[in-house]
């Protein structure tokens, strides 16, 4: 069982008052707090381990670089990676998959096909819309089911020869769904595709083990997992991440520099151009080991609890119009309330120290889909509870009086 | 005709009588219930002022040298801010309008409805109003 009074006392942000209200803060699928291990683990690299990685010879140089390369080990376990080399770190998800399109754009041609899904986030469209652009391929698009579940026929209809390349999420960030990822994996790869992964929205709440899955990419960010902003990986099967092109030049990322050829070095550097965010790569570490000691099926099965209370909770509410009821979903509620626009109940709650998301949530075609503006999102994380739950209702109550 | 600056003292003092939030947002909300703002056939995609969240449209004419701004938005608060927007900017010169201090915002405490993550299209459509006026006074 998890203890989430003492979980709470190592957040030291979440112990503030907003518009003099305690802060209820809802908005972990956009960005979670860091705790007390993570922020320690900034400062004291920059109170005493702070040098550039992977080029000097001196002792500080080295500390860093060795504590940097401990992060890649921890990574590679916590993932399942074979090898470390094959866990690039990058600025987050978004570069993550704009590292694989841009590479991309010189593997395809005409013809070729790339397959997206109609509830991915902004940034798993607009990377593969310039590199279609540029590549010459076809992006498609796989339609949703009325609940938010992927239309999974339609997908099996997509896919054939053309197809290169599938990209698609793990978890919606809009909807919750939880992706059948193993089934899209193994259908992906029977018509010889390779298949992307954006998991910045799984990592957080599920047990991720890229062998087992098969996955041929698998992309996600630090900050969703109480770790550090500016801090991604993108995973990727060392054959393919070899026969991938360089995204950015630079230093770190070549063997040998000269005005006739350039041989560039191998995974992961060949992908690492110039100096990274080596202080967040760092204390990313101490945010995994404070999730692997709490155990991701405790986090989950405490965010599962939270779900199904905040469903039950809203769904007395009058006018309530759940926005996603996908079969399998994940850390956070989506909704609307019948003749309220998002925005109004978004700047009333925060009036009342309750942070949620309100919006398209980066996925445009997604409010499209269901013809709404937006949405009200609550997402959660480990040091959330039910009495917030009952805050956060309450306030929504109120708001709909003022706005009725 | 009321200065700008006379308008805005005037909606600073009425906003002065609110104690706390509720109030002031329950006063803007009433100004977003109950003002038509623009005619139907005004809105539409040209005069769409789009923001990250809530849309709103504005619709400017001019007579003489004095400008009128109509508008809509889709979200209740946003409305309400877009009608005390319009209070005071709209049937005034446009060389009025086009200088006009707008800081009554800060005063009565909505300054953080302009701020870059709200998003809600108000600080364009501010924008929009002065360049109009800016453009016409030009002429």
């Amino acid at each position: 069982m998890i203890d989430v009074d003492k979980i709470r006392t190592q957040f030291p942000l979440l112990h503030q008052k907003v518009n003099s209200k305690d802060l209820v803060y809802f908005d972990n699928a956009a960005s979670t707090q860091k705790p007390q291990v993570v922020i320690d683990a900034l400062n004291h690299y920059y109170s005493n381990d702070n040098a550039n990685i992977h080029r000097g010879v001196h002792y500080l140089s080295q500390l860093a670089t060795d504590k940097f390369e401990d992060t890649r080990n921890t990574v590679q376990g916590f993932i399942n990676a074979k090898n470390s080399c094959e866990i690039i770190f990058t600025k987050g998800t978004t570069d993550s998959i704009n590292l694989v399109a841009n590479g991309y754009r010189s593997l395809l041609k005409k013809g070729d096909e790339i397959i997206i899904s109609e509830m991915e986030h902004h940034s798993n469209i607009v990377p593969w819309q310039m590199c279609v652009d540029i590549s010459g391929a076809t992006l498609k698009v796989i339609p949703l089911l009325d609940n938010g579940d992927l239309d999974i026929a339609a997908f099996e209809d997509l896919l054939s020869k053309k197809t290169k390349l599938v990209s698609i999420t793990h978890i919606s960030n809009a909807l919750g769904t939880i992706n059948p990822i193993e089934e899209l994996i193994a259908l992906t790869h029977k018509v010889g595709a390779k298949i992307l992964i954006d998991g910045a929205q799984a990592t957080p709440h599920t047990l991720v083990n890229v062998q087992e899955m098969n996955a041929d990419y698998y992309c996600f960010s630090a900050h969703k997992m109480y770790g550090p902003t500016g801090v991604g990986i993108l995973y990727g099967k060392e054959t393919l991440l070899n026969e991938l092109p360089p995204y950015q030049g630079g230093g770190e990322m070549i063997k040998e520099v000269s005005f006739e050829k350039t041989i560039y070095a191998d995974l992961p550097h060949k992908f690492e151009a110039g100096t990274p965010n080596i202080a967040g790569v760092i204390a990313f570490k101490a945010a995994l080991d404070f999730i692997t000691n709490l155990g991701i099926e405790n986090i989950a099965k405490h965010e599962d609890q939270l779900v199904q209370y905040a469903t039950e909770q809203l769904s007395i509410i009058s006018g309530i119009q759940f926005i996603g009821e996908a079969k399998k979903r994940a850390a956070l509620v989506s909704f609307n309330i019948e003749g309220l626009h998002p925005y109004d109940i978004g700047i009333l709650l925060d009036k009342m120290g309750v942070a949620i998301r309100t919006g398209h949530h980066c996925a445009q075609p997604i409010m499209e889909r269901y013809n709404v503006p937006g949405t009200v999102r609550m997402s959660f994380g480990i040091y959330n509870t039910k009495e917030e739950i009952d805050i956060c209702i309450t306030a929504i109550k109120k708001a709909q009086t003022m706005l009725a | 005709m009321e200065t700008i600056a006379a308008i805005q003292a005037e909606i600073v003092e009425e906003f002065d009588m609110f104690e706390d939030w509720m109030g002031k947002y329950e006063y803007i909300i009433e100004l977003g219930k109950t003002l038509p703002m623009i005619d139907k056939k005004y809105k539409i995609d040209e005069n769409l002022i789009k923001g990250c969240q809530s849309r709103v449209w504005l619709h400017t004419q001019h007579n003489n040298g004095i400008i009128t701004y109509t508008a809509d938005s889709d979200a209740i608060i946003t409305k309400g801010i877009v009608a005390i927007l319009i209070r005071v900017l709209s049937n005034q010169k446009a060389g009025e309008i086009a200088i006009a201090n707008l800081a009554f915002i800060d005063e009565i405490g909505l300054k953080e409805q302009l701020s870059q993550t709200r998003a809600n299209g108000l600080v364009f459509m501010i924008k929009e109003m002065k360049l109009y006026a800016l453009g016409y006074q030009n002429k």
